[in-house]
């Protein structure tokens, strides 16, 4: 990405800069003035904003309505009835399906943040020979298409007697993740190093320079890698399509494109249940963002992570 | 005191060095060794030489999904970066009050890509849909979205705008970034607002661009959750939509549902290429337009 601000820069503009601020007081970036614009601008952001949010607003009215309005489009529904929530948990093992997720996703972002941690601090703390091509390897695995690994990882999985299991679906995680590895790697240069070396003298090891002291200054990086490993867990369909057989074992995204082939189009067209399962896989990730907000905005605007 | 420093380095990435030899380095050799096999995992691999190759050239559902893919690249990506930038823009334009919309635009990044191939469906169902009713009301007789071949993919690619929010985060923080003084410049010069943005801002974040580019077409390659979702069901309620056939559904049906898995790992194998090849050109192509500050003084 582009490198702001380059001292070259500002030299070469400098005089220009100094002359004209007598008359024309300066202004910010290229904002859109006159009321006419700036009517103009909120009207465009505002707009943009109701397709944005229509779509969830749409999804949770629907799902307060009885089965024969679900598709009548109004905002606040004729018939308000909670029927839905409770049918839903009837037709389903709902409560399975969200405890499985929870250990799923647990599991995975603890062990992707831990071992990410652990091996960036390995990148970026100690000088070693092969350092540099090997990281260039973390790198470049980052470029590899999952289809690539997808076979002969199932046939790993189907050999250790772990197919229809959950543990396929977050043990890889144990072994740290490319990309997290490079966030936290860069995290962890950006620290002083005499702050180590001090430690390192008053008699701590590795280990405890490790726990002690560089993972409690990453913390806003280990959050980010948390919440980002958090999303991705929690709503993936690829590996529960992969691994799962038994329905008692899937995840809410698993179970909900269950549902959709069963209720949707399998032929009883009870899209009430469907819209309602989409409502109760979302909220989670919804709640979670608005608790990391930051977090989240801040990790993709600096990692520029997730396009 | 250096080797005990090399082995605790060694200790620290041992995590990922195992990793990768296990879930990396060993499965990109064995899918090549596979890749020339017939392999439906009850009985041992067989060996057949080129003949995956051969099939698959031959396969009018590779070519089909292959067609597929090609074209939901094409609309997607650059729908994708117009929509991101139009997006940021807007953001950066309205200064401080922009936080409550950018919270807004990235809300639907966070639904999971089941709900939003569930929404699709339902949002646009060619005679109760919302947009199709919004477009009734101004007049426009809407298409079967999601059932006529020709308007799937166009139906795809305007859902999956929905998801735009990460991108325009990321966009907006290379504008954020845009040095002050550039705009006075410019302003001095006489630009107005237009031209400041194509000529200052737009070659400001050429870098951000790009990389938005890059990983949406990388994406949008292996695009499958949303698309799998709302046309190929699963288990006894069997459906399928050919016009939403992209190249990644196909090969999850051929690995997972049908059991070839040598069939399967060569088809990864061309996808792994042709990614490759599209990558490179993207590369090579964006050394004229991408501006990278310090370079060539």
């Amino acid at each position: 990405m582009t490198a702001v601000g380059a001292p070259q820069e500002r030299a070469q503009l400098a005089p220009l800069l100094t002359e004209p601020e007598r008359e024309a007081p300066v202004r910010r970036p290229p904002r859109v003035r006159g009321t006419l614009a700036t009517g103009l601008l909120y009207a465009a952001l505002a707009a943009v904003t109701v397709a944005f949010v229509y779509p969830f607003v749409w999804l949770v009215s629907a799902s307060f309505k009885p089965r024969s309005e679900v598709f009548d489009n109004r905002l606040v529904p004729d018939t308000f009835t909670l029927d839905n929530y409770v049918q839903v948990w009837h037709e389903a093992p709902m409560a399975l399906w969200l405890l499985n997720t929870v250990v799923v996703t647990v599991l995975a972002t603890v062990a992707v943040t831990v071992s990410s941690a652990m091996v960036a601090w390995g990148f970026s703390y100690f000088r070693f020979r092969g350092r540099g091509p090997l990281f260039g390897l973390v790198l470049a695995t980052m470029m590899l298409p999952g289809a690539v690994t997808m076979i002969p990882t199932y046939l790993i999985w189907d050999s250790l007697g772990q197919v229809g299991t959950l543990t396929p679906l977050w043990a890889q995680n144990l072994f740290g993740s490319a990309f997290y590895i490079f966030l936290l790697r860069q995290f962890f240069l950006g620290l002083p190093r005499e702050l180590f070396e001090a430690a390192r003298m008053d008699g701590a090891n590795q280990w405890q320079v490790f726990t002690r002291i560089a993972l409690p200054l990453t913390r806003p990086a280990l959050v980010v890698t948390a919440l980002f490993e958090f999303q991705a867990a929690w709503t993936d369909l690829m590996r529960p399509l992969i691994y799962l057989r038994d329905s008692s074992t899937f995840t809410i995204p698993r179970g909900l494109k269950a549902m959709l082939d069963q209720f949707g189009f399998g032929g009883e067209w009870h899209w009430e249940i469907v819209v309602t399962a989409s409502v109760i896989a979302t909220v989670p990730m919804i709640v979670l963002f608005f608790l990391g907000q930051r977090h989240f905005v801040e990790g993709i605007a600096t990692t520029g992570s997730k396009g | 005191m250096r080797r005990s420093e090399t082995r605790a380095a060694w200790l620290f990435i041992s995590p990922w060095v195992v990793g990768f030899l296990v879930f990396t380095a060993y499965p990109v050799l064995y899918t090549a060794y596979l890749a020339l096999t017939d392999y439906d995992v009850i009985n041992d691999p067989h060996f057949v030489g080129l003949e995956n190759f051969r099939t698959l050239m031959e396969d009018p559902k590779v070519a089909l999904a292959l067609r597929n893919t090609a074209v939901f690249v094409v609309m997607s990506v650059p729908a994708h970066l117009l929509v991101a930038l139009f997006l940021a823009l807007l953001l950066n334009w309205a200064g401080r009050a922009s936080g409550f919309f950018r919270t807004a635009f990235f809300l639907p990044k966070m639904t999971p890509p089941v709900a939003v191939g569930i929404l699709l469906l339902l949002l646009f169902n060619g005679q109760s849909g919302l947009i199709n009713r919004v477009l009734a009301s101004v007049g426009i007789d809407g298409p079967a979205w999601t059932t006529d071949p020709t308007w799937v993919k166009p139906g795809l690619v305007m859902m999956t705008l929905w998801t735009v929010g990460g991108s325009v985060v990321i966009l907006l923080a290379a504008l954020r970034s845009v040095p002050q003084e550039l705009y006075d410049a410019a302003r001095v010069d006489g630009a107005g607002w237009w031209r400041q943005t194509w000529h200052v801002t737009v070659p400001m974040i050429s870098g951000a661009l790009f990389f938005v580019f890059i990983v949406n077409t990388i994406h949008a390659f292996q695009s499958f959750t949303e698309a799998y979702t709302a046309y190929f069901g699963s288990g006894n309620t069997t459906y399928s939509n050919d016009a939403a056939l992209f190249y990644a559904i196909y090969l999850f049906q051929q690995a997972f549902q049908f059991l070839h898995m040598g069939y399967a790992s060569a088809l990864a194998w061309l996808l792994f290429v042709v990614i490759m090849l599209v990558t490179l050109v993207q590369f090579r192509v964006s050394k004229r337009f991408v501006f990278y500050e310090g370079e060539q003084r």
